[in-house]
């Protein structure tokens, strides 16, 4: 009746994880307890949860993504604390079998639950705003998305109390993750919760690509585009190429798991090569889809808060395509020591440094936006600055990664994983944090409070140093990834010191919580009535903030780079059309959200081999989706006098003013000059 | 004069990445080994080759957002400058330099220092297969005849010929002082040559996660003179034990943190019966009936899967 599943697979004999579980249940009782008593449900249903509004949609994803952090930094702190104590005769305070799980799980959660949807979130809330587009292409396929990237999160988690987690570290290799080492259901949980959230990804590459390709406002020509919503089609373009394969390569997995295949094992002419070679064909673009959006945030950032044109935006969009490109022929550089020839090592080895050639272009670009401009150093700026200095040093040490001959010494050592943390928290997080801050304000109507942003970046920064300096250290000394204990006294004060970084960054996450409740609390004071609030340049910032739901009452036209700030040099900006005409949109759907939580229980289904379930929630899921697609009532037209009334409410006096409001704009700009 | 202060703040502070490498126990900067000390130089060329665009650009970063902050209203604003052929031309032609310079050194380095290639040597290597169990490391020397968990010796300045396979998890095989890893493979045999040049204990490691007993799973690797290699041989030769195809499943058996163990002979098949277990489906090796097909039998070492191997 329910396969494998029995009473056992609830670790009640762990006190962490049921500590943990125990925490969860509290604070969800409480969420449901404070929606109910506060009569929120059907807000929340209506507004929220079958929104296909791409701002809501993206602040969901982002949501989730902060959720996520917390676990996975949950995961960090007890890694770092383990080898913190785990010296000699001390085998710390978590034994293999468990300390497996946390290393995989949190190698996932930060890449496919936290990383993942923090990037497609704020593409969610900024590219179709920044090309004058009213939604995406496929509303409902966006909700889909989401609630497939939900059930996968959901999976990862429910995994934590029911049965376990793989134990393979997060790229499962095989035959490890095979059935006849790792026999338990942590490799199906974690195929299944990526395979879901897969899913969700690839429908919004394919989304996000016809959204950019056919939805532009009048006007605007590709290489007219926000330099953010170009880094973002490169990724797009990324996912859509990279993702199938990754799909494939599990599905493969899991016909060796459940149907006895033999892809990936040793026996009857199985190979392992093949999955690692597959796995990291996708492997290696996705570090490019994590990057590439962030490059975008950075470019946003410096040019907005510069007041200034990005240098050299041509060389920013071709120097994307180049490592969008590259992007491809360079995954076997995770996997040198694998005895490949010496020709092929040699070209993935120089393909991966052609790929700095213009990641440097793009660093210089940055310094020269900043070169003859007026930086303010707001949050946002100071993430920059900290990445433009963070990520260099992480480039460096990738490139030398990337030279096989001393790949073959460094491989697997705590240098690759300081080097990739020093990437991926240098680049992408400080990217995303940026970003989170700089559309913040476009996103809920108010500034996030400067002062504890700045307290998150500095801790962030510190903490990031302090950790991480350490491991590279200890790469050196011939420490290897993935110990659960050691016994070379030498180590243990560097990771006494990696584990008091790790707190720092905890303190960067806990200034970030305040920052956001202490703003909401402040939210009056830091309202943004402009829909302006930083001297913008793209069109994001000529709608009000939070934008109505239709985005912009009258399409804009745009006749160069940097459109909005076109307009305001033009008093453009802010004109009101004589009339309205009728705005199509897209209707409220539940179909996304069902299919995504039935798909949740399918996953479940299949990992514990509940054949029936599974069976039926496929069905379910599948004719969910038909009975949407034959549903033809999934629009309708916001009319003239229901525009009117909402573009009134953000112009209280009549056209003649909104010069005025021009004024007000451009005084607000010097105000912020001279602040700083 | 104040800058003349900086100035020597700074000299001072130039220091501190020197002292951070060189005051601790650095393995991979304390090479015993032909080998080794490739790669170590080669870690230090590419490093300052790279920091040729690395500190220009760390303290252009701070420099610039320094002198264009907002408040220095002196400095030069040019909100509508956004091209200049000649900086685009240098952004994109020094990194192109560097690395064209660093991709050349790649080449040649790759070549070089490729783990498959003999090493240049007057001196007849000797041979070490090396199989990774779960979790601990089995040596069989099919020259000496004999065969040790968790514990190799070789004589210094003699190339050492590893022949790399896997019983189960994929593992990497990396001694660090000695220089490059390559992963351990069930079915497949990978080649490292290595060599010491210096006497001495080296530690060996699993380099690639592979289950539960990873953190143990730990070998010495001891570099002594001719005599003193010989001498452990003969201690080996000593030992009570043999190792075959009898007692090989016994060996498999996954245990964490296992003790030295030497082995007086070894059968000169069994490791290719390791490598070719696969060929024929299920584990034949470990296989109750081939085993006992193999105890009944005179000759243990004949499986029918061994008949076609050649070198």
């Amino acid at each position: 009746m329910f396969g494998l599943l029995t009473l056992d697979a609830v670790p009640l004999d762990v006190p962490i994880v049921m500590g943990t579980l125990a925490v969860v249940a509290l604070i969800g009782l409480a969420v449901v307890a404070a929606l109910t008593y506060y009569r929120k449900w059907s807000y929340l249903w209506t507004e929220w949860l079958t929104s296909v509004d791409h701002k809501k949609i993206g602040v969901m994803y982002i949501f989730v993504a902060m959720i996520m952090l917390l676990r996975g930094f949950a995961d960090a702190i007890m890694m770092r604390g383990q080898l913190a104590m785990a010296e000699g005769a001390n085998h710390g305070f978590l034994p293999p079998e468990h300390y497996d799980q946390i290393f995989t799980a949190h190698g996932v959660i930060m890449i496919i639950f936290m990383a993942m949807p923090f990037m497609v979130g704020l593409m969610n809330i900024a590219v179709p705003l920044q090309i004058g587009a009213r939604d995406v292409a496929f509303p409902f396929l966006n909700s889909l998305s989401f609630w497939l990237f939900v059930a996968g999160a959901i999976l990862v988690n429910v995994s934590l109390g029911v049965g376990e987690f793989a134990r393979t570290g997060w790229v499962a290799y095989p035959p490890l993750s095979e059935l006849g080492y790792s026999p338990g259901v942590g490799v199906d949980y974690y195929i299944w919760a990526l395979q879901l959230s897969g899913l969700g990804t690839l429908l919004t590459g394919v989304n996000f690509l016809v959204t950019v390709l056919k939805m532009r406002t009048p006007g605007m020509k590709l290489m007219q585009m926000p330099i953010f919503t170009w880094t973002c089609t490169f990724t797009n373009i990324l996912i859509v190429a990279s993702f199938p394969i990754l799909t494939a390569t599990l599905a493969l997995l899991s016909l060796d798991r459940y149907l006895d295949m033999h892809f990936f094992t040793n026996e009857l002419g199985g190979n392992a090569m093949m999955y690692i070679n597959l796995f990291w064909a996708w492997g290696h673009p996705e570090v490019y889809i994590l990057i590439l959006p962030a490059f975008g945030v950075f470019s946003e950032v410096i040019s907005t808060f510069t007041g200034k044109r990005l240098f050299g935006y041509t060389s920013m969009v071709w120097a994307t395509a180049a490592i969008t490109i590259l992007g491809f022929v360079v995954w076997l550089h995770h996997f040198f020591t694998m005895g490949s020839g010496a020709n092929v090592n040699a070209f993935f080895g120089v393909a991966t440094m052609i790929i700095s050639v213009p990641t440097g272009v793009k660093l210089f670009n940055w310094l020269f936006t900043i070169f003859r401009g007026r930086l303010h150093f707001t949050t946002p700026v100071l993430w920059t600055l900290g990445f433009m200095v963070t990520f260099t040093v992480g480039g460096m040490t990738g490139v030398l990664l990337a030279v096989p001959g001393a790949d073959y010494v460094l491989h697997n050592s705590l240098f690759l994983i300081a080097h990739f943390h020093n990437t991926i928290i240098g680049g992408a997080v400080f990217g995303y944090l940026a970003g989170f801050t700089f559309w913040f304000p476009k996103a809920f109507g108010f500034k996030l409070d400067e002062r504890l942003g700045k307290c998150a970046f500095w801790c962030w920064i510190t903490g990031f140093f302090v950790a991480f300096m350490p491991l590279y250290v200890l790469g050196f000394m011939g420490m290897t990834r993935r110990l659960n204990h050691y016994d070379n006294p030498l180590w243990h004060p560097y990771l006494i010191v990696a584990f008091f970084g790790a707190v720092l960054i905890f303190c960067g996450i806990a200034f970030q919580i305040a920052q956001i409740l202490v703003s909401i609390k402040n939210r009056d004071a830091l309202r943004d009535h402009t829909g302006d609030p930083w001297g913008g340049r793209t069109l994001e910032w000529s709608t009000s903030s939070p934008p109505p739901f239709y985005n912009f009452a009258q399409l804009p036209t745009v006749h160069a780079i940097d459109a909005f700030h076109e307009m305001k040099e033009n008093d453009t900006a802010y004109l009101r059309p004589a009339r309205y005409s009728p705005i199509h949109m897209p209707k409220n759907t539940a179909a996304g959200l069902i299919i995504g939580l039935v798909g949740a229980v399918f996953g479940f289904a299949m990992v514990w081999h509940i054949w029936w379930l599974a069976g039926l929630t496929f069905i379910a899921m599948v004719a969910t989706f038909v009975v949407r697609s034959y549903n033809q009532d999934v629009d309708y037209y916001v009319q003239p006098d229901e525009i009117e009334r909402i573009e009134n409410q953000r112009f209280p006096h009549d056209s003649a003013h909104t010069n005025n409001r021009a004024q007000t704009s451009a005084k607000h700009a010097q105000q912020l000059a001279q602040e700083v | 004069m104040k800058t003349e202060q900086y100035l020597g703040y700074l000299k001072r502070l130039s220091w501190l990445p020197l002292l951070m490498l060189g005051g601790c126990k650095m393995t991979l900067l304390d090479p015993k080994g032909q080998v080794g000390v490739d790669e170590k130089s080669l870690i230090i060329t590419a490093t300052l080759l790279m920091l040729i665009v690395v500190i220009p650009v760390i303290v252009m970063t701070l420099a610039f957002a320094w002198k264009y902050r907002a408040s220095n209203t002196k400095a030069t604003y040019k909100p509508n400058w956004a091209h200049s052929t000649p900086i685009e031309l240098v952004v994109w032609l020094v990194p192109c330099a560097i690395v064209a310079v660093l991709g050349t050194i790649t080449w040649t380095t790759t070549h070089e220092l490729d783990p498959y290639r003999p090493l240049d040597s007057d001196v007849k290597p000797i041979v070490i297969q090396a199989v990774s169990l779960d979790w601990k490391w089995l040596f069989i020397y099919p020259e000496q005849g004999i065969a040790t968990v968790n514990e190799i010796a070789f004589p210094t300045d003699t190339p050492v010929s590893f022949q790399i396979t896997s019983q189960n998890a994929m593992n990497s095989f990396f001694i660090p002082q000695l220089g490059s890893q390559i992963y351990s493979m069930a079915g497949m045999q990978t080649k490292l040559h290595l060599i010491a040049n210096h006497e001495g204990s080296f530690d060996g490691l699993s380099a690639n996660f592979s289950g539960d007993g990873f953190s143990d799973m730990k070998f010495k690797a001891i570099a002594t003179s001719q005599k003193g290699f010989d001498a452990w041989v003969s201690k080996v030769k000593a030992a009570p034990t043999q190792l075959d195809q009898n007692n090989y499943p016994q060996l498999v058996k996954p245990s964490e943190k296992a003790p030295v163990q030497y082995f007086a002979a070894v059968s000169p098949t069994l490791y290719h019966s390791i490598l070719m277990q696969y060929m024929h489906g299920p584990s034949t090796l470990l296989d109750g009936n081939q085993a006992e097909a193999g105890m009944n039998s005179k000759q243990p070492m004949q499986m029918p899967m061994n008949a076609s191997i050649k070198e």
